[in-house]
């Protein structure tokens, strides 16, 4: 699995870095996603999770 | 498919914490449907999840002030069509102009930035529920507790000075009423708006270590558009937390058995605030949008320029989204509810939020173990007349 982010699209609502602040992070200028690791061994299921919450569709599970 | 006509938005409830009934029928039958709006134009209802989250996260639905029908009346009248927005008020602003001021923003509401305030807001807790205590049993949860709370700390991130708090707090008030005559509102509004806009003129002079500052010294924004984000986040910040934890708070003395499993068990908070957020879907009325073209959406063609009317409230109590949706449950998989919004739009301020419920229902619970009512539960007073749900008052006990 890999993750892709789009900073553009992202409306800051920081749902992702809630969901797994170990494969997600906000920068602190903009509050945009922050990609920490794109093949988040283990991480899988809160990845899909982070994806599905992001209100703004900025991240992209590609199985 | 047959259209029926709803000649109005369903608004009665019979029963104080659960959406009106015809929304859940109408949920099954027809997730978007046919409404007639207050001021006549002919528009739609979504009351599906599913629905909801596809109008709120498509950019062809405009949340433009100028473009908005409102489903609700003011003062038994509808509400006139609103001009568009001033510089700086986001949250009715499409695309590139939204996301330019909301960028400005969102750096200072992460979930770190949150974190990082929580002794802060636990301290502020502490004070209140101190008064609560010193006030005694019979206190109004609402005025010693719920509303000063986050009131005081959105004051504090936006540097608003305690004493100009009052003045603040009574006309956003009057902004959510929805049993007076838009006139009036219209006027609430204008004060809070000339507050702002004196608030951030002082600023130059006497820049503090506040967000208002902060915006102000980016060097990008005029005073005006400084004063309007101001402006949102004051009154997004005053109401709906405040909101939450009154009517929150008598959700769980309602449910016993789960108000004691979160005591024993005081880790269970997160997801108990989001099982509150989802249950109690206070923003009753909202949220809505505006095709800017011709859109396909479950089954049918939503034409450009007409309005939808998504229910927050049956959207979150979609079977098809939440199992047995009608229980509350501080155990079940409550995230993505649609209370917070969703898309581009979606709540700011909504960590900030998380936080103050976290740390304020975990707090009470701990301070008054047997805070209960002082009120039979039916004599409490419900917000039906507020845009924002709740409750007016909230007598409770304690030993």
């Amino acid at each position: 699995m890999r993750i892709e982010v789009d900073p553009d699209r992202c409306a800051g609502s920081g749902m992702c870095a809630l969901t797994d602040p170990e494969v997600f992070d906000q920068s602190d200028d903009d509050g945009t996603v922050v990609l920490l690791n794109p093949t988040p061994t283990g991480h899988e299921r809160e990845a899909r999770e982070a994806a599905h919450l992001c209100p703004a569709g900025a991240i992209k599970v590609i199985e | 498919m047959t259209e029926t006509l709803y000649p109005e938005l369903p608004t009665t409830r019979s029963s104080p914490l659960d959406p009106p009934a015809e929304l859940g029928v109408l949920r099954e039958t027809e997730p978007i449907s046919r409404l007639a709006f207050p001021d006549g134009t002919l528009g739609w209802l979504v009351t599906s999840h599913a629905l909801a989250r596809e109008v709120l996260a498509d950019n062809r639905f405009s949340n433009r002030a100028e473009l908005q029908h409102s489903p609700i009346r003011a003062g038994g009248k509808p509400i006139p069509q609103q001009p568009p927005a001033k510089p700086g008020m986001f949250i009715n602003m499409d695309g590139q102009e939204h996301a330019k001021y909301r960028r400005l923003l969102t750096g200072q509401f992460t979930v770190r930035r949150m974190n990082q305030l929580i002794p802060r807001i636990e301290a502020i807790v502490r004070d209140h529920l101190a008064d609560v205590r010193a006030q005694g049993p019979g206190v109004d949860l609402v005025e010693a507790f719920a509303l000063p709370v986050p009131s005081m700390v959105i004051c504090e991130l936006l540097g608003v000075s305690y004493e100009e708090r009052e003045s603040f707090q009574r006309n956003t008030k009057a902004l959510f009423t929805l049993t007076k005559e838009f006139a009036e509102i219209r006027a609430a509004f204008e004060r809070i708006e000339d507050f702002v806009a004196d608030l951030v003129r002082r600023k130059h002079d006497e820049p503090g270590d506040d967000m208002l500052t902060g915006l102000i010294q980016t060097g990008e924004l005029t005073d005006e558009e400084v004063a309007n984000m101001g402006l949102l986040l004051l009154v997004a910040g005053h109401e709906t937390t405040a909101n939450m934890l009154g009517i929150g708070t008598l959700t769980l003395l309602g449910h016993p058995e789960q108000l004691a499993a979160l005591k024993a068990d005081p880790s269970l908070i997160d997801n108990t605030v989001e099982e509150l957020m989802r249950y109690l879907s206070i923003v009753q009325f909202g949220a809505s949008r505006v095709a800017l073209e011709d859109v396909e959406l479950g089954g049918v063609t939503v034409k450009a320029g007409e309005p939808v009317s998504i229910s927050v409230m049956a959207a979150n109590r979609d079977p098809a989204k939440f199992d047995r949706p009608e229980e509350f449950d501080i155990h079940r998989p409550a995230t993505g509810h649609v209370a917070f919004g969703h898309g581009v739009h979606q709540c700011l301020g909504q960590q900030l939020a998380r936080i103050e419920m976290r740390v304020g229902f975990n707090a009470l619970f701990r301070e008054f173990p047997d805070l209960r009512l002082a009120v039979p539960a039916s004599e409490v007073p419900m917000r039906d007349d507020m845009a924002i749900y709740g409750v007016h008052k909230l007598p409770v006990t304690f030993s």
